[in-house]
């Protein structure tokens, strides 16, 4: 059994819990090949979880996450460090190496996984950082530069071994409008210019949308609901209608369980 | 409701034993992966040679001063109770073998722990959460390889080579105290330090000593720092317990290894 070739990453039948919480039951998603996947839900939903199970740090209880052919919970660990030079990801955080300078944290896949000359790795360095803007900074450490620079320097660093999937965590958040806009824009151009297999994980409704050619919404350990962004938009699905419109109350309620409201005040009494 | 608490009570006792074992176990894959796992020696001597710089050279300091109060305190109290018995001269014996069979190895681990093992702990659990070494491992680069394994060794060749340091600067300063202030005759200082001193029995026991602490030390605080939940206090309870359990493992350990080498039995 093997993936189907349109699909570059497709998860089958995944059970994950984390102690009694089930986060996925017996969830299917797959992600078409040169394209942009988002994955959007609600916080806490397991969107990083996915993405995790993705690049096989987590391992799923029960269901294949097939990625290029290969069945990632079957594989040994050696084996899945070897498969792991397919992904580029980037962090949240950016997960810049807080020791090496922009250069060095570009450079670094380069040096531990070729043998190419320091001449040809500072090309295809200063090439990688052309890509997201930075060349100038670097002689940067980390600690110098802002969110959106870090995470800019992470796509750079992410993009080095030209990997034919890559996954993005949560890209938008805490980034101002510019930061954003310059993330939004090096996503797709990337991975149209790249052809690569892109998959957004983020809770950022516009600028998901902005980029994605196919969404995937997440929940309650299920998918709710998938098609494309204006499909998504005007779905029946009051879920999936709260979600994308941010309606404050619904079907994911705005109040946490909590005893009768009435009880509780007099209860103090 | 007495009876469910005792129940509770034994449900926690059980669920904290089991918590150990988990503990225990991870503990010991970690140590399998980080010591047999894939991954060239030659590749990680770079790393190795940076982690023996701050891990080795960089507790220098702490440990020469320490050494040096140590000796001379040894060399001061020994003196002032064989002078009453009139075996002053025995003074440079009894500093040699104190240090180089017990505080020199004991002293040095617990310092080491302190100094380095917190600092390795505090240092792998800022990587963890800052998801460098998630990103490591997307890179497609084993983290128990390229951080772990080079602290690992870095603690273990370091620690002895230390524990020498400790002794020798301490018999040193037992000599300062001793000799030029106390007035013991320093033939008398040396030359019945080398007729007692043995060395299998003394230098090569003490020297096994370090060896078995550094090994212990240095995996406590590498696997806290991996192991710890990543966040700033989870950090701060994984530093605060790796100087608490190597602390306690090495003076429990001293104990072991002492019945053994000098047990008369």
């Amino acid at each position: 059994m093997s993936v189907d070739d349109a699909f570059a990453v497709a998860l089958k039948g995944v059970t994950f819990q984390r102690g009694s919480r089930k986060i996925f039951d017996n969830v299917s998603i797959s992600f078409p090949r040169g394209k942009v996947t988002g994955v959007m839900g609600p916080s806490g939903c397991g969107k990083t979880t996915l993405l995790r199970l993705m690049a096989a740090q987590l391992k799923p209880e029960k269901g294949e996450v097939w990625v290029n052919g290969q069945n990632l919970p079957t594989l040994s660990r050696s084996d899945l460090f070897d498969m792991r030079k397919q992904f580029g990801v980037l962090f949240q955080s950016g997960a810049l190496f807080t020791d090496l300078n922009v250069f060095e944290n570009v450079a670094f896949p380069l040096r531990v996984h070729t043998e190419l000359p320091d001449e040809m790795i500072r090309d295809i360095v200063l090439m990688k950082l052309q890509a997201v803007g930075l060349r100038g900074a670097i002689d940067l450490m980390p600690d110098e530069l802002s969110g959106g620079m870090k995470r800019r320097v992470a796509l750079a660093r992410a993009i080095a071994l030209d990997p034919e999937i890559l996954l993005y965590d949560e890209p938008f958040v805490g980034q101002d409008p510019i930061a954003k806009g310059v993330l939004v824009r090096l996503i797709r151009l990337l991975n149209d210019a790249l052809g690569i297999t892109s998959v957004v994980v983020s809770h950022d409704l516009a600028e998901t949308a902005s980029i994605s050619d196919y969404l995937y919404v997440v929940g309650d350990g299920q998918v709710l609901g998938q098609g494309s962004p204006d499909e998504l938009m005007n779905s029946d699905n009051p879920r999936i209608r709260q979600f994308m419109q941010g309606i404050p109350d619904g079907p994911v309620p705005f109040h946490f369980d909590a005893p009768d409201y009435r009880d509780d005040l007099l209860g103090g009494r | 409701m007495a009876r469910q608490s005792l129940l509770d009570r034994i449900a926690l006792l059980g669920r904290s034993g089991l918590n150990i074992v988990q503990a225990m176990g991870r503990s010991l894959i970690f140590l399998w992966h980080v010591l047999i796992g894939r991954g060239g020696a030659g590749a990680g001597m770079h790393l190795l040679i940076k982690q023996l710089y701050s891990v080795g050279v960089l507790s220098l300091a702490i440990i020469i001063v320490s050494g040096l109060f140590i000796g001379m305190v040894l060399a001061l109290q020994g003196y002032s109770i064989l002078v009453d018995f009139g075996s002053e001269q025995a003074v440079g014996q009894m500093v040699a073998l104190t240090l180089l069979r017990e505080l020199g190895p004991v002293v040095t681990a617990l310092l080491f722990a302190g100094r380095a093992g917190s600092a390795l702990t505090a240092e792998i659990g800022n990587m963890k959460s800052t998801e460098q070494l998630s990103s490591l491992e997307m890179i497609g680069v084993d983290p128990l390889k390229y951080i772990i394994a080079p602290r690992l060794w870095a603690g273990f060749i370091s620690m002895p080579l230390l524990a020498a340091i400790f002794s020798v600067v301490g018999i040193w300063g037992g000599a300062m105290v001793a000799v030029d202030w106390l007035g013991v005759y320093e033939g008398s200082y040396w030359g019945n330090m080398t007729n007692s001193v043995d060395f299998y029995d003394d230098v090569l026991n003490g020297v096994i000593k370090s060896v078995v602490f550094a090994f212990v030390v240095t995996w406590v605080a590498v696997f806290q720092g991996y192991d710890c939940e990543p966040t700033s206090e989870g950090i701060s309870r994984a530093t605060t317990r790796t100087v608490v359990y190597a602390s306690l493992a090495v003076l429990g350990l001293d104990f072991i290894l002492t019945a053994l080498m000098f047990g008369d039995f």
